[in-house]
């Protein structure tokens, strides 16, 4: 077996959370947990999935949103500890994996097909 | 210092208790086997032969092939000598990753990437000339003066100027073992090691 794998096998916790598969054109809300001085609490972040990025334990996702009129993008590793959940709230139909062309889009434009779930 | 030959596997990274994602790099530590021991009466000096991966017999020579028979092993591709980790060693033991199993920190010598002719500001951190404008034409990545002009003539030795770069043997101390898998010969330390991925390493105690 690779040994980078096997690595990352024997860093991995046996209660590590299971996330629902997304991906690119989806709409989702991250559940964040944000610790301040010795406070926790959760944050959400709710947008498009722009791409999903690497792959086992290394994997990340960027997610875009628009705050007022300023977007504003966050990458998150899949297997953070501090994510507490992922909550898919649309399933979008895209053609790209990656899609940045999102990015330049406003308006009626930046609207994203629903994948029918089967 | 006792020490063993390796290889660097590449990097991942890991999260830690407190949930930081820590950069590691995987490298695989021996397993080396003792293929000479030498001791003051005999050498003038105390120190213990080791031997990394083995190679064909055809690509040994007929001297070399005796001196790891006399060991009773096969021909290996890497040698070092390094001082004694335990007590008593003898030609054909087997160390293995294991002899770092106490040790919270280990330090590590490769080969850095050869990046071939560079010029000053990659391989002297120069700052080169920060203006476009003001009169400067083609010269943003330049060295400046050399020196003086009448006195002394010439350059003085030593000037650094543009040049081959990298591939030099750097040694990194006090890099922090994550963790230790003996099944698979892997050491997992914090940070960055020197040299590209499938580089041979050598990780001192």
């Amino acid at each position: 077996m690779d040994a980078i794998k096997i690595v990352q096998d024997a860093f991995a916790k046996e209660e590590a959370k299971q996330h629902p598969e997304f991906r690119a054109g989806d709409t989702v809300t991250v559940h964040y947990k944000i610790v301040e001085g010795n406070k926790e609490r959760i944050q959400n972040f709710r947008g498009v999935v722009l791409q999903v990025k690497g792959t086992g334990k290394a994997k990340t996702f960027t997610v875009r949103k628009m705050s007022g009129s300023v977007g504003v993008e966050r990458i998150f590793p899949v297997n953070s500890p501090f994510i507490e959940q992922i909550e898919i709230n649309k399933t979008g139909k895209v053609r790209q994996s990656r899609i940045y062309y999102f990015r330049k889009l406003t308006g009626k434009k930046a609207r994203i097909k629903e994948r029918k779930m089967n | 210092m006792p020490g063993l030959i390796g290889k660097k596997i590449g990097m991942t990274s890991v999260f830690s208790v407190e949930g930081k994602n820590i950069p590691c790099t995987v490298l695989e530590a021996g397993p080396c086997v003792v293929t000479q021991v030498k001791t003051e009466e005999t050498d003038g000096y105390a120190a213990v032969q080791i031997g990394y991966e083995d190679k064909k017999e055809k690509h040994t020579t007929k001297a070399e092939s005796g001196h790891f028979k006399k060991a009773g092993t096969v021909p290996k591709k890497n040698v070092i000598e390094i001082d004694s980790p335990a007590e008593k060693v003898g030609p054909g033991d087997v160390l293995t990753v294991e002899m770092f199993n106490e040790s919270p920190w280990v330090t590590v010598t490769g080969t850095s990437k050869g990046k071939g002719f560079q010029g000053v500001v990659k391989r002297y951190n120069f700052k080169g000339v920060n203006d476009a404008t003001h009169g400067q034409h083609n010269r943003l990545r330049a060295p400046g003066s050399l020196g003086a002009s009448s006195y002394p003539s010439r350059v003085f030795k030593g000037m650094r100027m543009g040049g081959r770069t990298g591939g030099n043997t750097v040694t990194v101390e006090n890099l922090e073992v994550m963790k230790i898998i003996p099944e698979n010969n892997l050491l997992v330390v914090k940070g960055s090691v020197p040299g590209a991925k499938g580089s041979y390493v050598i990780i001192w105690k």
